[in-house]
């Protein structure tokens, strides 16, 4: 049996719940052979991936739905072999060039451009050209972007290029001006709700509306999660109570838990504990700049506004250095230290005040 | 997978531009996206930039032409003057006379050496082929050469310098600081200048035209603007707004403001009134509400940045002090942004920057 996730993820453009108007466009587009490369961009959660799906649907019918996964071996310059997965129908091909780290460009260079010149092999398709999808480019290096631009111009005719990233401004301007974007906002609180309760209509459950709001509003207004928080919520406890414990992904609760040690001691060696925490959190797949962003959120609930335009200073900063290196952890745990410091001093200014008086 | 790559080569490695020139046209054209059905096929349908279509006119004249550095923002023009001029000087034999190398091809040390050198050390005389008569060189397209490490631009200066007699070098770049200077030097170098509106404006209409539909001269006048000189960004926001907008079932038969504010990716002004309203009042909580719910919409963060800066210059109730703090954080946030920086933070930092620049009396 399938999550809920995926089995209620809408298959065509005209059953999407929310941006509905965008999908009328999105549909209107299709008719034309003549489109231009897309980007998709939005939060994580906000339905990318399910517009583009729908959009292939419309474009090749369900022949779209049959997918392959597969792994691509190419070798690196350096002759090195290096895996890629993917996963394709007969018309497209979706990957994440980011995957290959430090050896991106040459998934552009080779694989993409090798793919973009072959013509389609269905020719009973109605579609002159194929789509490849490629997910992630904000995480691309700026030489694998760079090897994209012309690739984009001189295979139009038999490929289209769907883009697919969560925040355009890592995205070089070459590419951004080849690309119509599409924006896709995050829906909102009553949207999410909307749809906890179609899927609990459909699963024939009494889903109390205070539970529905409550789990719309600790998803961050991330779909995907308020429908697994959902199926979790069902899992615990069923039939459900308007105040049951929404329950929330294991590493925001973790990231909590993490916060509060931090908060409870700003010491050297609490600091090699929060260390272990981190690399914890990093080796479980979760991208650094969420975790960063989040610790962050989580941090400043607990100070004043004096603390906290410091510690925003400092943020931005390590992030900014963190996103712009390759060693996550050095720079999660420069700013750590730097929060702690600034608390500890904050604290002490504090009790200092108190002995005045 | 396999069976996916194995389709039907495209007659090796003939770029999609040159084919529609060929003698052998499919029975039907393919749909393909207006950037490319309006790029120029000759030099004359290029427009703005006279001077360097002045030098390459004069070049089909007198059969000699010099190496060529053409450099500009994008979507001015550069890789489609040169693809033009190598068509008419060429003709269908534009393949065995020109060789095109872009970011997407491997450029390193060793390709220069011995592909480029190859193709340059090729005989080229003043016949064609077919009998026609045609200039005596190759000509070498290197496009996107600012992605080129300066050790590959390094062993291609030995090449320029040697093979002077049978090829021509084009050089093609965003900035003209990327290229070393003893290639600079061997280039007559021109800059492609960002088009103006009114050009844009011509062009768009032309296109629009072509494929018979209206559009509001509000929208029009939208579109030019939010470009900024970049035709292939125009002609995208003008299809996009057409295919996605003008539909057959649809609205409206015309192009509207609207829909290009939809498409082009700007934020609704209203954002802007909202952020400068919440700063100056001082208060970092509601700074942090604003910024949650605007990183909800998506909207593109350098683009909200642009739009501000001008909207803070303008704003004769900020004194000059404040402007310089709050235009001098917004230069280091953008910056951090492209070069790695999340939306949410980069934002938050800039606002309370902002809060205590307002702070400060004067
Ligand atoms: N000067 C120009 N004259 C006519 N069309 C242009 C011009 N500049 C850009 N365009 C349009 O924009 C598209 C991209 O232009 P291109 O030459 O590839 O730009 P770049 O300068 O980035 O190489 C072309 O297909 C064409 O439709
Ligand atoms: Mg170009």
């Amino acid at each position: 049996m399938s999550l809920w996730v995926d089995k209620y993820r809408p298959r065509e453009l005209s059953k999407l719940d929310y941006h509905k108007e965008q999908a009328a466009d999105l549909k209107r587009l299709c008719e034309q052979q003549d489109f231009p490369h897309l980007m998709f961009f939005g939060p994580s959660g906000s339905g990318k991936k399910t517009r583009i799906q729908c959009m292939l649907r419309e474009l090749y019918g369900t022949s779209a739905e049959r997918l392959r996964n597969e792994t691509m071996t190419f070798t690196t310059p350096s002759n090195k072999k290096v895996d890629i997965m993917t996963v394709s129908s007969n018309y497209h091909i979706e990957l994440n060039p980011s995957d290959a780290g430090i050896y991106d460009r040459v998934i552009i260079t080779d694989i993409i451009k090798q793919i973009a010149q072959t013509a389609n092999i269905d020719s009973g398709s109605e579609r002159d050209f194929k789509v490849i999808v490629l997910t992630e480019i904000d995480d691309l290096t700026k030489d694998a972007q760079h090897a994209l631009r012309r690739t984009m111009e001189k295979y139009v005719a038999t490929c289209r290029i769907i883009l697919c990233v969560n925040s355009t401004s890592r995205v070089i301007p070459a590419i951004k001006s080849r690309c119509l974007g599409i924006r896709v906002s995050a829906p909102s609180i009553e949207e999410i709700v909307a749809i906890l309760h179609k899927i609990c209509r459909k699963e024939n459950l009494t889903l109390p509306n205070e539970l529905a709001l409550n789990i719309a509003k600790t998803s961050d207004r991330n779909l995907r999660r308020a429908i697994l928080m959902l199926e979790a919520a069902k899992v615990q406890k069923y039939p459900f109570t308007s105040n049951q414990q929404v329950p929330d992904v294991d590493w925001k609760i973790f990231l909590h838990e993490t916060a509060n040690v931090i908060m409870r001691e700003q010491t050297p060696a609490n600091l090699e504990k929060i260390r272990d925490r981190l690399y914890e959190l990093l080796s479980h797949g979760i991208p650094s700049d969420i975790i960063f962003r989040e610790l962050v959120k989580i941090l400043t609930t607990k100070c004043d506004s004096e603390v906290k335009s410091q510690i925003y200073g400092y943020a931005s900063l390590y992030e900014h250095r963190m996103l712009s290196g390759n060693k996550p952890i050095y720079h999660l745990e420069a700013f750590v230290a730097q929060f702690m410091s600034i608390y500890k001093k904050y604290l002490n200014d504090i009790t200092m005040d108190f002995d005045d008086d | 997978m396999q069976a996916f790559l194995q389709g039907h080569k495209l007659s090796a490695q003939k770029p999609a531009s040159f084919n529609s020139q060929r003698k052998e046209k499919k029975s039907r054209e393919k749909p393909i996206p207006w950037v490319e059905k309006y790029r120029p096929k000759k030099v004359d349908d290029v427009v703005e930039q006279n001077e360097v279509c002045a030098v390459l006119r004069e070049s089909m004249q007198t059969s000699d032409l010099p190496n060529l550095l053409l450099y500009g923002p994008p979507g001015t023009g550069k890789t489609s003057t040169i693809l033009a001029a190598a068509r008419q000087l060429f003709g269908e034999f534009i393949k065995e006379r020109v060789l095109e190398l872009n970011a997407s091809d491997d450029r390193g040390i060793s390709v220069i050496r011995t592909k480029v050198k190859n193709f340059a050390q090729l005989k080229a005389s003043n016949i064609r082929p077919d009998g026609k008569p045609c200039p005596p060189f190759k000509i070498i397209i290197l496009d996107e050469a600012d992605a080129m490490t300066n050790a590959a631009q390094a062993a291609l200066r030995r090449t320029m310098e040697k093979e002077t007699r049978t090829t021509r070098f084009c050089l093609i770049c965003n900035y003209v600081s990327k290229i070393i200077e003893p290639i600079t030097s061997r280039c007559t170098k021109f800059r492609f200048i960002p088009l103006h509106e009114e050009k844009i404006i011509e062009r768009l209409k032309f296109i629009a035209e072509q494929e018979k539909f209206n559009i509001e001269d509000e929208a029009l006048k939208s579109i030019v603007e939010t470009s900024n000189g970049d035709l292939r960004k125009a002609i995208t926001t003008l299809q996009s707004c057409y295919r996605l907008k003008c539909g057959s079932d649809i609205k409206h038969s015309q192009v509207t403001l609207l829909d290009v504010f939809e498409m082009s990716g700007i934020v609704p002004d209203s954002y802007l009134e909202e952020f400068i309203k919440v700063v100056k009042s001082k208060e970092l909580q509601a700074l942090e509400n604003f910024i949650d719910a605007f990183t909800y919409e998506a909207y593109s963060l350098s683009q909200f940045f642009d739009q501000l800066s001008i909207k803070i210059i303008m704003d004769e109730t900020i004194t000059n002090n404040q402007k310089a703090i709050i235009l001098d954080k917004l230069g280091e946030s953008s910056f951090r942004l492209s070069t790695g920086g999340s939306e949410y933070l980069q934002l938050i930092d800039f606002g309370t920057i902002c809060i205590i620049a307002f702070s400060k009396q004067n």
